[in-house]
């Protein structure tokens, strides 16, 4: 069983995306699981939401403690939540961040970093909206979720032209991780 | 059957929706939300005849009575404060015989305020004549929904169905949820023997003097034991025609046949439970899982049969009756009161709140019951 931990803030989607990655992981024949720890319910608090993929069904209900991959929205989080915590050896963390990953100090095997919020700019018209984005990340650097699946679950969730947009942010992400 | 990756609140409130209730009432609370909220887009596009947003909880009971005794298919949604609010009202619907369902995502009761989950709402509620079906995971609550309004038609009593508030509210899972044209075959059309009507008029919830009160009441406890034998029915008819079951339908038995050690609990924690019986069992330990489903009315003899021949025997509960015993541990110590060896039975009070309960958590219970010793605790 593969389990994902993402960290966001309140109102930047962390909860969706997970929801997102576990339908795309379906679509692609997994079973998943997907579920947020809600802390103080405002915005802009530290979130966390779950997700596991796995080949037989998941019977397991708890939050995510030794996760495989984590996922992170919103760099500012790094100086106040240990988002390596519990991370499993060879793990991998995915950093929304202009910056390089060595600048980033994370005690983790496989850091990848991504400007998720530039593309966000650049499709969706805000810096904040990149739930959907970082996806595409996740999709290159696990391969846990193949693209087609990940653009059918983005069209199952938005309409038309919001679609169309996350689907472009979406490829953006995935050619400029690194 | 459409089998769809979706939130467990959201696959709840379409099998209600596919029930075809007349009237919804419901007010919103956490972390039920959801449920309520898409009753209500429901009813927006034409897919429930009403729906009702109330001003408050009591509001929604008191609306669902008014509805049921009428004659229409009601239900309400509901969680922790919102219950404890609509308290008096709870007990009106089971003492008119409403056949009322109420969806309950679990959630503590304060004080101190917190929004997550354990049990203490709905089990504060055990003594008001609701039957009472708890679920493990979004497909069990989703399955149990037709089930509880053709329990509740049947024997003329309201159906709690609860389902453990996040983890499984706001767990997104692959779920068959059952289409309209197949809930229709398997749950007749609500024809109440009694309602009111204005054509035809009668009074309901009338005035009982000392001289009666009690034989409503005694009425009202043997009606909720007899209904044990419906529950099971109706489990088992929905089963054939779904070919999805839980147990058998009153309790869940997994791996406990030939263990030695086994331990009762019920809700989402028992997947955890059972991730931590299979790690044992590749060890050689003889340990099982019992999982109530039905806890209003109490299956006593099903329990008994279950838990026959057991040495050691522990109840994990998310509930408390503060200054007594455990209401779960003590139903079980009930059930196998008359046994004729007599087993170790210990209670662990636990996961209060949304303390998180583990499969590392749940070996450590295990490793407890291992040694043989009666412990009463919070874990």
């Amino acid at each position: 069983m593969i389990e994902i931990r993402l960290h966001g803030r309140g109102g930047q989607g962390a909860v969706t995306a997970a929801e997102l990655l576990a339908v795309s992981a379906a679509e692609g024949g997994k079973m998943t699981q997907a579920f947020p720890f809600f802390g103080v319910e405002r915005t802009g608090a530290p979130v966390q939401a779950f997700c596991r993929i796995d080949d037989k069904p998941i019977r397991v209900h708890q939050n995510v403690y030794e996760p495989d991959v984590v996922v992170v929205l919103d760099a500012s989080l790094l100086p106040v939540v240990d988002v390596c915590a519990g991370l499993k050896k060879g793990g991998v963390v995915i950093v929304n961040t202009k910056k390089k990953k060595e600048e980033l100090g994370l005690k983790a095997d496989k850091v990848f970093t991504v400007d998720a919020s530039s593309a966000a700019e650049k499709y969706l018209g805000r810096r904040d909206r990149v739930n959907t984005v970082m996806l595409g990340a996740f999709a290159k650097v696990t391969g846990l979720v193949p693209m087609d699946a990940l653009k059918k679950a983005i069209s199952h969730r938005f309409k038309g032209d919001v679609a169309e947009k996350n689907i472009k942010a979406i490829e953006e992400c995935y050619n400029s991780t690194c | 059957m459409v089998k769809k990756t979706v939130e467990g609140s959201f696959a709840v409130a379409e099998a209600v929706k596919n029930c075809e209730p007349d009237v919804a009432a419901c007010y919103p609370i956490t972390p039920s939300t959801h449920v309520a909220e898409e009753l209500a887009s429901f009813y927006a596009n034409g897919e429930i005849k009403e729906y009702i947003a109330t001003e408050s909880e009591l509001s929604s009971m008191s609306a669902c009575i008014g509805a049921s005794a009428a004659g229409s298919r009601t239900v309400t949604v509901t969680s922790s404060q919102g219950m404890a609010l609509m308290h008096e009202a709870v007990f009106n619907a089971a003492g008119n015989r409403l056949p009322i369902v109420m969806i309950v995502g679990n959630r503590s009761l304060s004080a101190p305020l917190n929004i997550w989950n354990d049990w203490q709402d709905s089990i504060t509620e055990r003594d008001s004549g609701w039957i009472q079906i708890y679920c493990e995971n979004g497909q069990e609550a989703t399955d149990a929904v037709p089930q509880a309004y053709k329990i509740a038609e049947a024997v003329s009593l309201p159906v709690m169905v609860c389902f453990d508030g996040f983890y499984i509210t706001h767990a997104v899972e692959p779920i068959d949820v059952p289409t309209l044209e197949e809930v229709r075959k398997f749950l007749p059309l609500f024809k109440p023997a009694v309602k009111l009507d204005p054509k035809n008029p009668i009074s309901m919830g009338e005035y009982a003097f000392p001289s009666h009160y009690q034989l409503f009441r005694e009425d009202l406890h043997k009606d909720m034991l007899a209904a044990v034998g419906k529950v099971k029915e109706i489990h088992d008819d929905y089963a054939k025609m779904f070919g999805r079951s839980c147990g058998n339908g009153l309790l869940e038995e997994y791996r406990s046949q030939d263990a030695d050690i086994v331990l009762v609990s019920i809700g989402s924690v028992c997947g955890n439970a059972k991730e931590a019986i299979d790690q044992l069992r590749e060890k050689g330990e003889k340990v099982g899982l019992v999982k109530l489903r039905l806890v209003r009315p109490f299956p006593y003899a099903a329990v008994a049969k279950a838990l026959a021949g057991k040495k050691v025997i522990g109840v994990f509960e998310k509930a408390y009756s503060l200054g007594a015993v455990p209401p779960v541990y003590g139903e079980v110590l009930a059930a196998v009161a008359d046994a004729k060896a007599k087993p170790v039975i210990s209670s662990f009070t636990g996961g209060l709140g949304g303390k998180d309960v583990t499969v590392g958590n749940m070996l450590e219970l295990f490793g407890k019951l291992k040694q043989g010793k009666k412990l009463v605790e919070w874990v």
